[in-house]
C-alpha cells in the first residue's frame, strides 16, 4: 500500500510536467484551432535561452523573466512568418508547416548548444518540503507554478477584455471582425501566450530530466495524450488530464510493466479520440453541414 | 487522368529501358543505392494515396514500413521462407493492419488524425522491442537476413539482382496504382478529400473509401519495408523510429502530392539529400529537411511533379504558339 | 588494381631506394606493400558516427578522433604517410550504416573502419566486413559479441564489453558483499541486457537469490523515479544501475531523495564526474562505486597528470569546440592512440590482412591514458582489448581507486 502511495505521489510529480506542456498545446488550440506539433521543441529551445543567460551570471527570476517574456515575442514572430501564410490552406499544409519546425528547432538547438546534457538550476530548495520522502521540493514547487498559470489563464480569459476578445476570435472570426477585433493579432497573441507557458514548462521540467535538445520528445507524446484526454479545448482539463497521465503511466509501468509505457500513450491518445473526442471536460463540437 | 496517349507511353519506356540499363554502368553499391530508391517510391505512392488523393494525414507510416519489414525478416530467418514469397505477405499483413488502423480512424479528421498517427509512429519501436514478441523479432538486436542469390541463369550480382526484383515490383504496384486512382475508386478518393458531404449524398460509401484507402496505402508501405528489408539485410527497432515517418512525409511533399510520378523524385530526394546534407555540415540533414519541406509547402504546392507539369505545359504552349505562326 | 599496385610498389621502392641512399645505408626490413586505402603518403580510414538524430551526443567522439589524426598528420603523420579518418553520419540508424559503410568499402576503398559506433549499426554490417575481409577495428560499443574471432576474425571491439564490466561487479559482490540483496535497473536495449548477462553470469548460481528485483526503462522515457521506488519497495539494499548519463544522474538524485540510499553500483556509461554526477548532485553521489580503466578528466587527482595535461593540451589547439567535461572526447583520443600503434606497428605493410594482424598483436601496450597498471593485450584467440578493471569509489570530489584489479573470466 505504502509502495502504491508511493508511485501515485510521483506519477503526479511526472503529471505535473505533461500538464504544464499540455497547457501550452491547449493555449494554442483554443486560440488557433490547431495542434502544434512543435511546441516541444519551442519549449526547449526557450529554456536553453534561459539557460544561457543564467550562464552568464544572470540571477535565477531574471533569466526566467526575460525568457518568458522573449518566448512570447517569438511565438508571435513564428504565427506571423510561419503560420499565417498556411492559415488558409489545407490543413496538411499546416501540419507539414509544424513537423518542419519541430525538426528545424531541434536541429538549431542540436547544433549551438551541442548534445551533452546540461544541468539546470532550480529556484526551490534542495531539501524536500517538511523532509517527506515522496516528492522533492522542486516538484511540488513546479506544480505549484503550474496551477498558478493556470489561474492565471481563467482570469485572463474570463475578466478581462482581451481575454473575451481572443475567445472571440478563435470561436468565431467573421463575426469578430465585424465587432472590430483584431483577429489576425489575438492568433498571434494566442501564439505568444502558448509559447511563453511553453517556455514556463520547459524552465520547470530542466532541472528533473536534464537539459538537452531532446528533452522534450518523449513527454510531448504524453503531453498530447494529456490534453486529449481531458479536453483538447479545456485548459483545467488538459492539467487534470496531464496530471492522470502521469500516475497512469507510474502504476502501469510499476505493476504491469515499463515496456509498454509508450504503447500506454498511444492507447489513450486513440481511446479518447474514438470513444470521446473531446476528452472528460471540452466541449463537443457540432459540426454543421 | 486520362488515358496515356502515345507519346506519353513512348516517354514511360524510354524510362524503363533507363532503368534497366543504369544498373549495369554503375557500382553495385551505387545499385544498392537506387533499389533503395525503389523501395521509398513504392513507399511514398502509398502514402500518397493516403494523404495527397484521399486527404487523411498520416504521421505514422514508418509503423507499416517496419511490419513490413519485420514480416519479411521473420518468414526469412525463422520459418526459413524464400525471399520472393516473404514480399506479398508483408503486403497483405500491412493491408489488414492498415485496414484496422483506419477503421477508428474513421472518426478523426486531420489534425486528430495526424495526432493519432504520431502516437503510432512515436510509440512504435518500443512496441517492436516488447519481451512478448522477442523470441520471434529478435528484440532490440534484431534480425540479420541472408542476402538472396541471383539465380544462376542470370549472372547477375546480388545487388543488381534484387534491383531488378523491386523494378518488377514497382512496375506492378504503379501500374496497379494507376488504374485503382484513375477509376472509378480513385474518383471516389478525390470526392472524399475534397467534398465529403456532397460524396457521401451522391452515394459514396466514405467509411468504406477510407478504410480501405489506408489499407491500400499500408500495403504499398509494407511491400517497400520488405524489399528494403532485404536489400539492406537487417532489421531492428532504431531502424523505424518517428523520424522515418517524417521523411516518408517529406518525400511525399517533395515529391508532390497527388502524383504518381511525384513519388520517384521524392525518393530520389530522400535517399540521396541526406548524404549530400553530410558534405555540408554534419549537423544539417534534418535542419535542411526542415527548411526544404517549409520551401515546398509555400513555394512549390505541388512538388517537382507540379514543377515538372508546369514546365512540360509552357513548353507545349511555346510550340503550339509557334506552330501557329 | 594489380596496375596500380605495381605503379605504387616501383615508385615507392625508388623512394626506399632514395631513403636507403639518403640514410646511408639503413637498410629497410620489408619492401612496401599496400593493399586499397594506402600509399606511400596516405592511409584512408572510414566510420560512421551518429551526427545527426538521437544519439548525437556520441557524434563529437567522431570529432575528437579526426582533431586526433589531423594532430599526426601535422607533426609527420604514421612512418610518412598522413591519416585520412573519412567519417560519415549515419543517423544511428542502420540502414543508413549499411549505406555508408558500402560507401567506404566500395567506394573510398578505405583500409580499414574503425570506430563505427553503436551497437545495432554495428550489428547491421557485421557480416557484410567479414564476409569483404575489410579490417572492422576498435568498434565504438562495448557489446561482447564483437570479440568472436572465430566467426568474425575482422572485427576487433574496443571498449571494456559489458559484460565484463557486469561480472566485475559480481565478482566484486561475491567477494565482499555475498548478502546482498541486488535490484537492478536496465536500459531495456542491447547495452543494458548485455550488463546484466554480466552480472547474471557472474553471480551464478547465488545470482537466484541475491536479486530481488529487475526493472527496465525506455530512452524515451523522461523520468525513471517510478523504476527506483520500485526497487526500494523491494527490499534491495544494493542498486546495480545500468543507464545512460542522464537517467544514471536521474537514478543518483532519487535513490538518494527517495530515502532508500542503497549500495550505489553505478555502471562505466554514467560514471562521468562532470557530465552526470555534478547535475545529479555529488553529495548524494558518495559512496558509488564503478568500474574504471582509463582516466575521467573531471577528476582532480588526475589534475597534473602529463598525460592528462598533453590531452588539454590537445583539446586547446586541435578540438576547440569540443567541451573539455565531456568524457567522450578522452575516450575517443584514447582509442585514437591505439589505432596509430596499429599502424605504426604494420610499418611498410600495409595491406588489410596485415592491419588485421597487428590488431590481434597488441602485446602490454601501456598508454598513460589508461589506469595505472593497466595493458592492453590481444592475440589471435582473444579479440578482447581489456581483460581488467578496477573497482573506484566516489568520495564527493573525485573518483579512488580501491583494491586490486580485477580479472574477468577469459571466454
Amino acid at each position: 500500500m505504502n509502495e502504491l502511495l508511493h508511485q501515485i505521489l510521483s506519477g503526479l510529480a511526472t503529471g505535473g510536467i505533461y500538464a504544464s506542456l499540455a497547457l501550452a498545446l491547449v493555449m494554442i488550440y483554443q486560440a488557433t484551432h490547431l495542434v502544434n506539433f512543435a511546441q516541444g521543441e519551442m519549449a526547449m529551445f526557450a529554456t536553453y535561452i534561459a539557460w544561457a543567460l543564467i550562464q552568464v551570471g544572470m540571477p535565477y527570476w531574471v533569466a526566467f523573466a526575460i525568457t518568458v517574456v522573449g518566448a512570447f515575442v517569438l511565438g508571435v514572430a513564428v504565427e506571423r512568418i510561419i503560420v499565417r501564410p498556411v492559415e488558409t490552406a489545407p490543413i496538411l499544409a499546416v501540419v507539414i508547416a509544424f513537423i518542419a519546425l519541430l525538426v528545424i528547432v531541434n536541429s538549431i538547438a542540436g547544433w549551438i548548444f551541442t548534445y551533452t546534457i546540461k544541468p539546470f538550476p532550480s529556484p526551490f530548495p534542495a531539501e524536500p518540503l517538511f523532509g517527506n520522502r515522496f516528492m522533492s521540493s522542486h516538484e511540488i514547487g513546479s506544480m505549484a507554478i503550474t496551477l498558478v498559470v493556470l489561474l492565471l489563464l481563467f482570469v485572463f480569459f474570463r475578466f478581462t477584455p482581451l481575454g473575451l476578445a481572443m475567445r472571440a476570435a478563435a470561436q468565431n472570426p467573421v463575426s469578430s471582425r465585424l465587432v472590430g477585433i483584431r483577429v489576425g493579432w489575438m492568433l498571434a497573441l494566442g501564439w505568444g501566450l502558448a509559447a511563453a507557458i511553453g517556455a514556463i514548462a520547459g524552465i520547470m521540467v530542466a532541472p528533473t530530466v536534464f537539459l538537452e535538445p531532446n528533452m522534450m520528445g518523449g513527454i510531448l507524446l504524453y503531453a498530447f495524450a494529456g490534453a486529449l484526454l481531458g479536453g483538447i479545448d479545456s485548459p483545467g482539463g488538459a492539467v487534470l488530464g496531464g496530471f492522470i497521465v502521469g500516475v497512469l503511466e507510474n502504476v502501469v509501468g510499476a505493476y504491469v510493466g515499463s515496456e509498454l509505457k509508450l504503447t500506454l500513450a498511444l492507447v489513450v491518445i486513440i481511446g479518447v479520440l474514438v470513444v470521446k473526442p473531446s476528452g472528460l471536460f471540452g466541449k463537443v463540437h457540432v459540426v454543421r453541414v | 487522368m486520362v488515358a496515356l496517349n502515345r507519346r506519353q507511353l513512348a516517354g514511360l519506356a524510354l524510362v524503363l529501358v533507363l532503368a534497366c540499363a543504369l544498373p549495369f554502368f554503375v557500382a553495385n553499391y551505387r545499385v544498392f543505392q537506387m533499389t533503395l530508391v525503389l523501395a521509398y517510391a513504392i513507399a511514398l505512392l502509398g502514402l500518397n494515396m493516403l494523404t495527397g488523393y484521399n486527404g487523411q494525414i498520416s504521421l505514422g507510416h514508418g509503423a507499416f514500413y517496419a511490419i513490413g519489414a519485420y514480416t519479411a525478416a521473420i518468414l526469412m530467418d525463422k520459418a526459413g521462407w524464400p525471399y520472393w514469397a516473404t514480399v506479398p505477405v508483408a503486403g497483405a499483413i500491412c493491408f489488414a493492419a492498415g485496414f484496422l488502423f483506419g477503421l477508428p480512424a474513421l472518426r478523426l479528421e486531420g489534425l486528430y488524425l495526424a495526432l493519432a498517427t504520431f502516437a503510432l509512429g512515436v510509440a512504435m519501436p518500443q512496441i517492436l522491442k516488447h519481451k512478448a514478441i522477442e523470441h520471434w523479432t529478435g528484440g532490440v538486436q534484431g534480425i540479420t537476413i541472408v542476402k538472396p542469390d541471383a539465380p544462376e541463369w542470370t549472372g547477375l550480382s546480388q545487388d543488381r539482382w534484387l534491383y531488378f526484383f523491386c523494378l518488377a515490383w514497382v512496375l506492378v504496384l504503379f501500374v496497379l496504382g494507376w488504374n485503382l486512382l484513375r477509376g472509378r475508386i480513385g474518383r471516389a478518393m478525390v470526392a472524399v478529400r475534397d467534398q465529403p458531404i456532397a460524396a457521401q449524398a451522391m452515394g459514396v460509401n466514405t467509411a468504406m473509401v477510407k478504410s480501405l484507402t489506408f489499407g491500400v496505402s499500408a500495403l504499398y508501405t509494407g511491400v517497400a519495408g520488405a524489399l528494403a528489408a532485404i536489400a539492406v539485410q537487417f532489421v531492428a527497432p532504431d531502424s523505424f523510429n518517428f523520424l522515418l515517418s517524417i521523411t516518408l512525409l517529406t518525400g511525399v511533399v517533395i515529391g508532390g502530392l497527388a502524383s504518381i510520378s511525384g513519388a520517384f523524385f521524392g525518393a530520389v530526394f530522400i535517399q540521396f539529400v541526406p548524404n549530400v546534407a553530410d558534405e555540408i555540415s554534419k549537423a544539417a540533414p534534418w535542419a535542411i529537411y526542415g527548411i526544404v519541406l517549409i520551401a515546398f509547402m509555400y513555394a512549390m504546392p505541388t512538388g517537382v511533379a507540379g514543377l515538372v507539369r508546369l514546365a512540360r505545359a509552357r513548353l507545349a504552349r511555346r510550340r503550339a504558339g509557334q506552330a501557329v505562326r | 588494381m594489380s596496375q596500380h599496385r605495381t605503379r605504387i610498389t616501383r615508385r615507392t621502392a625508388i623512394g626506399a631506394g632514395v631513403a636507403v641512399a639518403a640514410l646511408g645505408g639503413r637498410a629497410f626490413a620489408q619492401a612496401a606493400k599496400y593493399g586499397p586505402g594506402a600509399s606511400a603518403t596516405e592511409i584512408k580510414l572510414g566510420q560512421t558516427m551518429p551526427y545527426s538524430g538521437p544519439a548525437s551526443a556520441y557524434g563529437t567522439i567522431g570529432k575528437v578522433e579526426q582533431a586526433y589524426f589531423k594532430m599526426i598528420n601535422d607533426n609527420g603523420g604514421i612512418n610518412g604517410r598522413k591519416v585520412n579518418l573519412i567519417s560519415l553520419d549515419d543517423g544511428y540508424s542502420p540502414p543508413k550504416t549499411v549505406e555508408q559503410v558500402r560507401r567506404l568499402v566500395e567506394q573510398d576503398e578505405v583500409l580499414a573502419l574503425y570506430q563505427t559506433l553503436g551497437t545495432p549499426s554495428n550489428s547491421a554490417i557485421h557480416k557484410y566486413v567479414n564476409a569483404k575481409k575489410v579490417p572492422h577495428l576498435l568498434l565504438a560499443t562495448g557489446a561482447t559479441k564483437w570479440g568472436d574471432p572465430k566467426d568474425y576474425p575482422w572485427t576487433i571491439g574496443f571498449n571494456l564489453t559489458y559484460q565484463s564490466e557486469g561480472q566485475i561487479y559480481a565478482k566484486w559482490l561475491l567477494k565482499n558483499k555475498p548478502n546482498a540483496k541486488i535490484g537492478i535497473l536496465y536500459q531495456n536495449d542491447d547495452y543494458g541486457k548485455d550488463v546484466l548477462k554480466g552480472v547474471k553470469d557472474g553471480l551464478g548460481a547465488a545470482g537466484a537469490k541475491m536479486i530481488v528485483k529487475e526493472v527496465t526503462y525506455e530512452v524515451t522515457d523522461p523520468t525513471i523515479d517510478s523504476q527506483i521506488l520500485t526497487l526500494q519497495s523491494s527490499g534491495a539494499d544494493t542498486f546495480i544501475d545500468i543507464t545512460t548519463p542522464k537517467f544514471g544522474a536521474q537514478a543518483v538524485r532519487k535513490a538518494y531523495d527517495s530515502g532508500w540510499k542503497p549500495l550505489h553500483i553505478l555502471n562505466n556509461v554514467s560514471a562521468s564526474i562532470g557530465s552526470v554526477l555534478v547535475p545529479a548532485g555529488v553529495e548524494k553521489a558518495v559512496g558509488a562505486i564503478t568500474v574504471a580503466y582509463y582516466k575521467d578528466q573531471n577528476d582532480p587527482q588526475w589534475k597534473d597528470d602529463p598525460a592528462m595535461l598533453e590531452w588539454r593540451a590537445f583539446m586547446g589547439r586541435y578540438y576547440r569546440e569540443g567541451d573539455p567535461k565531456d568524457n567522450s572526447n578522452l575516450y575517443g583520443y584514447l582509442t585514437a592512440q591505439v589505432m596509430t600503434q596499429i599502424l605504426k606497428q604494420c610499418g611498410n605493410d600495409l595491406t588489410r590482412e596485415n592491419v588485421m594482424r597487428q590488431a590481434a598483436n597488441l602485446k602490454n601496450l601501456k598508454l598513460p591514458l589508461l589506469l595505472p597498471g593497466m595493458v592492453i593485450n590481444t592475440s589471435p584467440n582473444d579479440y578482447f582489448l581489456f581483460d581488467q578493471a578496477q573497482l573506484q569509489r566516489f568520495t564527493g570530489t573525485q573518483w579512488q581507486l580501491f583494491g586490486e584489479l580485477i580479472s574477468t573470466d577469459s571466454r
